[in-house]
């Protein structure tokens, strides 16, 4: 054997050694552990939410008006209502723009267009919904003069659009190629090609898509602020402010009455529970049809 | 006739044609409405600047460049600096990456690298649920719950032992820079997680090989080997962690005491940009204020895309490397 | 963990051939003096299913041994039970000794990451860390805690004149180690890994990414690194193995498609006179 340059007396070797291994454990360790406090809030939350929403939910929770501070009872009617109107507002805009625009950018990712197409996504995915809530203000509410469902569901479809469009592109680009090459090569238009073979062989990663969307903005309730409002009656008119339950949760928390904030805990309950359900459906339809576009 | 006009009129009428027969299957009006589609998100992200820019024009004319160094925010006598709401702001979401990336990259190393099979999955939903609880639901919790049961004694004990620093300063509140410090790094968990992910599954095994071969411990080796080699991967979601901590607004504006205060201490309430917006637009009568409000959201806008731009470059350059580095 | 508990039948001749062949070389040839690395009734499993059925063989001192047979007869799997390469397989179980001088590394406690650096690996595809060619190469020893920039220096030289690269690279070593041509990577491999001064080297396939010129000249490298280490390579290149080897181990896929071993001896009988009709059959191209 050639001499040695890694030096050192054995004793050396023997410590630098038992250092390394116990940096190593500690360390892997520490990661372990950091899993363990990824899960620790959610569960907290979730636990929390549960047990003092609990209590206050019942059938006519669901289906009366708030009442004013100090009167039992009520519910969140409006809210739930006025939250399915101003998202289903968010979907009605979002949804077609999106998926027309995901056509495009998977059809030309790689001209200026298709890249500026990526490039705004990702900027507007990252402008904070509180900016969105501005915009839709200075757009619809300025102009208008008042506050409405119509706004919040414009705040909310800016936040939903780049969501549901990166999912369409991805979907897409799931699509075996010659599925599609099969349908030009019989002679058929592209844009039958699209929506003929390719939206239905992705249809359910886009419907996912569509759904994590939903379930994103249904909880905001920043943008809420100074677009829908808010309403403590019911409304379900376009042009008036409106009522939303992620707006409610806020309004309720922030209240110094001890009765409105059990209705903030109550109120959070059916939101958290609405959000998640979306989620984890739309997780579980993902996974799937990965697995059944990859499997092929 | 020559024969080369004959072919360029015939190039001509099949070039006609063609259009003919394109307009008639419908590709042409498919393909403009793409465009359109298109051109609406191009259009949407340049015109949220242009709005915001366009809708705070009296601050800007009143306070030109000084409106950043302001540190006065006063309606009544209309005199509006954004100072102590950047500061908190930065200060808030600067201290949440501090505490959130170890964590974050901790728990993409145990994803990656670390876990049984098994555990994957329930642990990579986990965190994706994590990232669908509404940030209103952050804010209720942490302001009912976290804030009096961690937030405040994890104060006072900072307070105790450390309190000669100034970040540590008392008098020790509950609702403070430190608690939305604490819940924003909750909150950016699942953004860093998801990407450091990505970044490090994207690492080819062969890395991996090279460094245990030579006898590096497994923690070497990330330490050594893979972080290095995802970089600028880790270092986009980091940036891009920053960017959500930045906008995040409600969870924040129900912690953070909203006060306006420059010390240095994190104990003591502040105030972000966004919280300043959620808690003051609906009050904001007068067009000056409105608009000072705005321009306090276009600053928050311009910091929040540099971020995201930042990061998106470079998360796009490691998605660019990886397949030119396997070639080798 | 040491004794496999799964007996499958097997056929009788060819563990009592090998146990025969090896013996025999213990006896009969006296180059052998030790075995440097020995493996006794190895079994490995990927879940329920038998990679590996009962190998046992031993790589002698400062020789070079190929690993030779069809693709799928488990030839990596094996190598990389060497130095506890296969840890990282999920699910992978190993029963059976690996004895590396005389001392059993396949046990739960043993130090897995003090083998890997007594047992270097060079892998099928050259994998230098996206670092400069300095870097690379001083991986290892400062893992190992040597600091001193005048030893690390020292190191670098000796290594890659160990493998053949430092006239190529002297005026370079700052440079990245990716921006060497292929077979160049894989020579810096291999003087990231003399850097450590292992005393046994895996080679898994080495040049099976690398165009001819390369490939002859790490069989040179090979050549003089056998002074010095004992070399296991694993090649599907029959040339290769009778080029460059001392001893030639046979393996062959059983049909239930786990990997064993037929036919263990020196090259040169392996290419000339083998004992077993399946190894004649493949060296001779009639099969595989």
């Amino acid at each position: 054997m050639q001499s040695s340059l890694l030096s050192v007396t054995q004793n050396d070797q023997r410590l630098n050694y038992r250092r390394r291994q116990a940096v190593n454990q500690v360390m892997l360790g520490l990661c372990g552990v950091a899993a363990l406090i990824a899960i620790l809030p959610l569960a907290w939350i979730l636990l929390y939410v549960v047990q003092r929403g609990y209590g206050s939910l019942n059938l006519d929770f669901f289906t009366q008006l708030p009442t004013p501070v100090g009167v039992a009872g009520g519910g969140v009617f409006n809210a739930i209502v006025g939250s399915a109107m101003v998202v289903g507002l968010a979907c009605l805009m979002a949804i077609p723009v999106s998926l027309i625009a995901a056509f495009y950018v998977y059809e030309r990712p790689n001209t200026l267009l298709g890249t500026l197409i990526r490039f705004s996504t990702d900027v507007l995915s990252g402008v904070p919904s509180i900016i969105m809530g501005i915009f839709a203000y200075t757009v619809i509410v300025l102009t208008q003069g008042h506050f409405s469902a119509l706004s919040g569901g414009f705040a909310l479809a800016i936040i939903m659009t780049p969501i549901a469009l990166r999912t369409t592109e991805e979907m897409l680009k799931l699509v075996p190629k010659t599925l599609r090459e099969g349908s030009l090569a019989l002679g058929a238009a592209d844009w039958r090609t699209l929506l003929q073979v390719m939206l239905p062989a992705a249809i359910s990663g886009v419907i996912t898509g569509i759904m994590l969307g939903v379930a994103r903005v249904a909880g905001e309730a920043a943008p809420m602020l100074f677009t829908a409002f808010g309403n403590p009656f019911f409304s379900a008119a376009l042009d008036q402010p409106i009522a939303t339950l992620p707006h409610q949760v806020y309004v309720y928390a922030i209240s110094p009455y001890k009765d409105w904030q059990d209705k903030a805990w109550a109120t959070a309950l059916v939101l958290i529970a609405l959000v998640l359900s979306l989620e984890v459906v739309a997780r579980g339809v993902t996974s799937w049809q990965q697995r059944k576009l990859r499997g092929r | 006739m020559s024969v080369i006009t004959a072919i360029k009129l015939k190039k001509r009428t099949s070039r006609w044609s063609e259009l003919v027969r394109r307009l008639e299957h419908g590709d042409v009006i498919f393909r403009l409405l793409t465009l359109a589609a298109g051109m609406l998100v191009i259009l949407a992200a340049i015109g949220i600047g242009f709005e915001l820019w366009q809708n705070s024009a009296r601050p800007r004319a009143e306070f030109g460049f000084d409106f950043l160094v302001g540190t006065n925010w006063d309606p009544v006598i209309e005199d509006f600096g954004a100072l102590p709401f950047l500061y908190g702001t930065l200060q808030t979401s600067l201290f949440s990456l501090l505490i959130a990336v170890p964590i974050g990259l901790g728990i993409a190393i145990f994803l990656t690298e670390l876990a049984p099979d098994w555990l994957l999955q329930p642990v990579g939903f986990v965190v994706e649920l994590l990232a669908a609880v509404p940030s209103v639901i952050f804010g209720l919790w942490g302001l009912f719950v976290f804030v009096p049961v961690v937030v405040k004694p994890f104060a006072q004990f900072l307070n105790g032992t450390l309190g000669w620093l100034p970040i540590f300063e008392g008098p020790v509140f509950g609702p403070s820079r430190l608690a939305a410090t604490l819940i924003l790094s909750i909150m950016v968990l699942p953004t860093l997680v998801a990407i450091s992910r990505d970044v490090f599954l994207a690492i080819p095994p062969s890395q991996r090989e090279g460094a245990l071969g030579l006898g590096a411990t497994r923690w070497e080796m990330i330490t050594q080997n893979l972080i290095p080699y995802g970089l600028s991967g880790i270092l986009g979601a980091v940036i891009l962690a920053l960017g959500r901590a930045m906008g995040e607004t409600i969870a924040v504006t129900m912690v953070i005491g909203n006060n306006l205060d420059l010390s240095a201490s994190l104990l003591h309430p502040g105030y972000t940009m966004a919280s300043l917006i959620a808690n003051e637009f609906t009050e904001a009568t007068t067009d000056m204020y409105r608009e000072a409000l705005i321009l306090i959201g276009f600053v928050l806008f311009g910091l929040t895309l540099l971020v995201n731009i930042i990061a998106r470059l470079l998360v796009w350059r490691v998605a660019r490397r990886i397949p030119t580095e396997s070639r080798a | 963990m040491t004794q496999n508990q799964i007996k499958v039948p097997e056929a009788p001749s060819i563990g009592a051939m090998l146990k025969t062949s090896i013996v025999g070389l213990q006896a009969n040839n006296d180059q052998v003096n030790s075995f440097k690395v020995q493996v006794k009734n190895l079994n490995f499993y990927y879940g329920s299913f038998r990679a590996l059925a009962d190998i046992s063989l031993g790589f002698p001192e400062n020789q070079i041994t190929a690993i030779i047979g069809p693709s799928g007869c488990g030839k990596s799997t094996l190598i990389r039970t060497l130095n506890r390469m296969s840890d990282l397989v999920p699910r992978a179980r190993v029963e059976g000794q690996v004895l590396l001088d005389n001392e059993n590394i396949n046990t739960s406690d043993v130090d897995v990451v003090n083998i890997r650096r007594r047992v270097g690996m060079v892998f099928q595809r050259p994998n230098p860390f996206p670092k400069s060619i300095y870097d690379n190469v001083t991986y290892g020893p400062r893992l190992l805690g040597v600091r001193n920039k005048k030893v690390l220096d020292e190191i670098v030289e000796k290594s890659l004149r160990g493998a053949a690269l430092w006239d190529e690279v002297k005026d370079k070593l700052h440079e990245s180690g990716l921006a060497l041509s292929g077979g160049q990577q894989q020579r810096l491999c291999i003087a990231r890994m003399v850097a450590v001064e292992p005393e046994v080297v895996l080679m898994d396939e080495p040049c099976s990414a690398l165009d001819p010129v390369a490939t002859i000249k790490i069989e040179d490298l090979m050549r003089t690194l056998r002074n010095n280490y004992t070399i296991v390579i694993v090649t599907h290149n029959m040339q290769q193995a009778a080029r460059v080897s001392d001893y030639t181990a046979m393996m062959m896929m059983r049909p239930d498609r786990a990997g064993e071993m037929i036919e263990f001896n020196q090259t040169r009988t392996i290419f000339t006179n083998p004992h077993d009709k399946c190894t004649e059959d493949y060296v001779t191209g009639r099969f595989g």
